[in-house]
């Protein structure tokens, strides 16, 4: 069910992922403490490279991570098996990342 | 005589204690209770083979060396896998009962007896086995016993094949394919024996998809091993090794 690449890709995800989660905290706090409106924050991810690839390598991660660990839960506590493991972990995959990434792409595009 | 046992005197029948055997073939069976006479100094296995001898000889069960060499008695115990032959009565009785079933995690044959194909299948899967890099007419090879090598294997060479980690581990129950602890400890064991010559097909059998990163680092086999080794460190080293052979990485 894990096969050495699944295992990688699982450590390498969380690997990006920890300082991306404290870089989104640092700047929650930081955008609530100064309390900054919804247009203020557009004003500055908007046309940024730099906030979209950011969010956008933390969403790829994201899908990654949770679509691997997903079918290792669902694999040990249901009958899901071999193609239908497989569906389900792309299905998880895709559907964490397209949502994630129109996100993005939504605060991020000029 | 222990507090223990005094324990268990009061809440049996006289000196008796009231054990419950599973009886069954196959899928099917349930528990037996039979009244087994308390003695001082007795084994899960005594109490098995007084049963035995005793009160029912149909009753099936596997025993050979009873000194916690040869791993064929363990069962579980109050729910817990332990070698019998080797563990205390005292130590294990819960309100002056015995609950005695076949290993978890593996078929029933009958009774106490589990079949052990499977666990045994599974260590030739993860290529546990020694493939001699020499033939008999070579030197005998000197090995370094202070070698970082030759101590990560001695650490977990010790083991009996007793199956009680498999039984354990949770990873097992939940995944049929998973190789299991003792498979992979063995795995590590000739993943560091300098006189070895398959490491590169050891890598590959491990690194399947019942291999060693489906382990959850539970370490239930770490906690149940009768020989006190630590088969979650063992495969905590087979992940590292594959990833390093993965990436191309150089020891």
């Amino acid at each position: 069910m894990l096969d050495v690449r699944l295992y990688l890709l699982q450590r390498l995800s969380a690997m990006v992922m920890a300082p991306l989660v404290l870089g989104h905290i640092a700047m929650m706090i930081y955008a609530v403490q100064d309390g900054l409106s919804a247009t203020e924050i557009l004003s500055r991810t908007q046309g940024s490279w730099l906030w979209a690839l950011f969010y956008g390598t933390f969403v790829l991660a994201v899908s990654v991570h949770a679509a691997i660990g997903l079918r290792v839960i669902v694999f040990e506590t249901s009958g899901l098996r071999n193609r239908a493991l497989t569906v389900f972990t792309w299905a998880v995959f895709a559907g964490l990342l397209y949502p994630g990434i129109q996100a993005v792409y939504a605060v991020t595009a000029s | 005589m222990t507090t223990d046992f005094a324990n268990h005197s009061e809440s049996s029948t006289g000196t008796h204690m009231k054990v419950s055997v599973w009886r069954g073939e196959g899928n099917s069976g349930a528990f037996e209770l039979f009244q087994v006479p308390a003695q001082e100094n007795q084994t899960i296995l005594d109490v098995v083979a007084w049963i035995q001898q005793q009160s029912d000889p149909t009753l099936s069960y596997r025993y050979a060396c009873r000194v916690g060499m040869c791993g064929s008695c363990a069962m579980m115990v109050n729910g817990k896998p332990r070698w019998t032959c080797r563990t205390h009565v005292n130590k294990v009785l819960q309100q002056g009962r015995l609950e005695i079933a076949p290993l978890r995690n593996l078929p029933v044959i009958k009774d106490l007896v589990a079949d052990m194909s499977e666990f045994f299948d599974k260590w030739v899967k993860a290529e546990a086995v020694f493939h001699p890099s020499k033939t008999r007419h070579d030197a005998i090879e000197p090995i370094n016993p202070a070698s970082p090598k030759r101590i990560a294997a001695s650490a977990a060479i010790e083991c009996i094949n007793c199956a009680v980690c498999y039984a354990a581990c949770d990873a097992v129950s939940a995944n049929a394919e998973y190789l299991g602890p003792a498979a992979l400890n063995r795995a590590w064991t000739l993943l560091n024996d300098e006189r070895d010559s398959a490491n590169s097909e050891r890598l590959k059998a491990v690194s399947g998809v019942g291999g060693c990163h489906n382990c959850h680092s539970q370490q239930g086999c770490m906690e149940y091993c009768p020989n006190e080794l630590n088969p979650t460190a063992s495969i905590a080293g087979l992940k590292r090794a594959t990833l390093k052979h993965l990436l191309g990485w150089k020891d």
